[in-house]
């Protein structure tokens, strides 16, 4: 499935790019990268942005019903983090070339994807403390290796976005445990949130590297660092021992602990839900992209008035 | 209130910096209410904390003033709102940093300061929007026209302020008319507006008589307390 980059790129240029990334080397935007490097991250990172945008829908679902005055104002922060994470990793995809507006419309015609994740509903509390807890856990497992990659504007804003996400995963255990420790419904609010995004998260790690279609290219190249099955296997060792300490059950009656690898192994992954949702069949598919694209209608006489008013101002300003 | 009716745009802002801009005034907004319910709860001294008097009063028992409960509207009305609203806010945190209650005091101060905040953003907004184009002048001038019998009553006063007042805990409100009146006649100008005229003022909300809107609001605000008594969250 590799496809040969080389046969369009010149052979020399290529060859001193790939000994550079070979000595780790970080490209900046004004070097010279190969056209398919280029795309790659392109694709990866307006994936990336997508994600940080559409995943403050679910979220966002449960500011206006959080349960205390601390937790309506931490839940807002996080949302507003990730709005920044995205317009930060746009910017950051601006510099290969691109416009954060063709970006968008990708998303919102729907050739662009975005973290599957956020396809899935939040149906109690619980789910906001379970999405920071095991998402944006997983997102640090994904992106402390990405504060790694070759491209330094995006290795760049891993390095700051992660810092916050570890906030958000602090937070989020701290709901769960809270509700773990509490009544018994909110316990089983907590078991139950547990049990409906515990195999999610893990697929947020994508397919097994052998069905991968870009992982080869994007190792090489070193946009990413480590495949998804090894992404996946540390981020289920760092999280069992956290499900104990909270008293809650990983919902996988195969995992149970290597001596030998020192891994804790787990069952498979329903890989044909996993394709299903990816392929838009998800219970909220539709609703994320209808929620972004009435956000972009509805606000289109505000982006124009603002334009209007400026091209105003801008004339006023040359006349003066 | 205000706070959480700016966060219901979370995520479904025109623009995504504006998503965050709304976020931090909803942040700042329901901050400064976790503050003063705080003071309130330790001056009534009955064992209600901030988040009961949030989560456990219901609608008759509620004090804000009715422009802030109104649905957010568009995003002309959520300006046009923001900007009425933070400038009356603005000088009643002036007012208010020199209360001879040190926390309100401190409380105020730190309001202050975001408030100011609030009142450049919106009033941007606001220009920008009035000066923009014809629909954008259309849209914000009627949200302006609608809000417009909702603002008399951020100026009454009544016996409670006025017993504050002689402690030089409180302002009279009705002292803050004519510098809000000059600072949004400015801003309306500005933006090519026109003033509101004369309309029957509304009033109620001092006294707990509200609009249909608040109800429905804290339905959904106080889900969780009410549905799970006693557990914490
Ligand atoms: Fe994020
Ligand atoms: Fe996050």
């Amino acid at each position: 499935m590799t496809p040969t980059p080389a046969a369009t790129e010149d052979p020399k240029r290529l060859a001193e790019f790939e000994a550079r990334i070979a000595r780790g080397d970080t490209i900046e935007p004004k070097d010279w990268m190969p056209e398919k490097y280029r795309r790659q991250l392109i694709r990866m990172m307006s994936q990336h942005a997508h994600s940080e945008v559409v995943g403050m829908l679910p979220e966002g679902n449960w500011i206006t019903r959080a349960p205390s005055l601390r937790r309506k104002m931490s839940l807002l922060a996080k949302v507003q983090d990730e709005a920044g994470h995205g317009l930060y990793i746009y910017c950051g995809a601006e510099t290969l070339g691109v416009d954060r507006h063709e970006l968008v419309s990708q998303l919102l015609n729907g050739t662009a994807k975005y973290a599957s994740i956020f396809n899935y509903p939040t149906l109690t509390w619980a789910d906001i403390g379970a999405i920071g807890w095991l998402v944006d856990g997983a997102a640090i497992v994904n992106q402390t290796m990405l504060a790694k990659a070759s491209y330094g504007p995006y290795a760049r804003a891993m390095v700051r976005i992660c810092k916050e996400e570890n906030f958000h995963k602090r937070q989020g255990f701290e709901i769960m445990s809270l509700l773990s420790a509490g009544t018994p419904e909110q316990r089983a609010m907590a078991q139950d949130a547990l049990d409906r995004w515990w195999w999610p998260s893990l697929m947020m790690f994508g397919p097994h590297d052998k069905d991968s279609p870009n992982s080869g290219e994007l190792l090489r190249w070193g946009i990413k660092q480590k495949g998804n099955d090894e992404l996946r296997q540390r981020f289920v060792n760092l999280t069992v021992g956290q499900a104990k300490a909270i008293n809650l059950t990983i919902p996988d009656p195969k995992l149970r602990h290597d001596a030998e690898t020192g891994n804790w192994a787990f069952g498979e992954i329903d890989w044909d839900e996993f394709w299903r949702v990816v392929k838009g069949d998800g219970q909220c598919n539709r609703e994320r992209l209808t929620a972004r694209r009435k956000a972009h209608a509805d606000g289109a006489w505000v982006r124009e008035a603002a334009e209007a008013h400026a091209a105003k101002r801008a004339r006023l300003e040359s006349v003066a | 209130m205000l706070g959480h009716r700016l966060s219901e745009w979370c995520g479904h802002g025109p623009i995504l910096e504006e998503d965050i801009a709304l976020t931090n005034i909803a942040l700042d907004l329901v901050g400064e209410a976790n503050l003063l319910l705080g003071r309130a709860a330790t001056a009534e001294n009955a064992g209600r904390d901030a988040d009961a008097l949030a989560f456990l009063r219901d609608v008759r028992e509620y004090r804000n003033a009715l422009i802030v409960e109104l649905p957010k509207g568009d995003f002309g009305f959520t300006v046009a709102r923001q900007f009425l609203f933070s400038v009356y806010a603005l000088h009643q945190w002036e007012a208010l940093s020199t209360s001879a209650d040190d926390d309100l005091a401190g409380i105020a101060a730190k309001a202050l300061k975001e408030t100011r905040y609030h009142v450049r953003h919106s009033a941007e907004w606001l220009v920008r929007l009035g000066d923009g184009t014809d629909e954008s002048h259309g849209r914000v001038q009627d949200a302006l026209d609608e809000l417009w019998r909702f603002t008399g009553e951020l100026f009454l006063t009544d016996d409670v302020e006025q017993a504050l007042v002689k402690q030089k805990l409180a302002v009279d409100s009705s002292s803050l008319f004519d510098a809000w009146k000059r600072d949004v006649t400015d801003v309306i100008s500005r933006a090519t507006l026109r003033m509101p005229g004369d309309v029957y003022m509304q009033r109620g909300g001092r006294s707990g008589m509200h609009t249909e809107h608040l109800g429905v609001m804290l339905a959904e605000m106080q889900v969780l307390p009410r549905t799970y008594p006693g557990a914490k969250w």
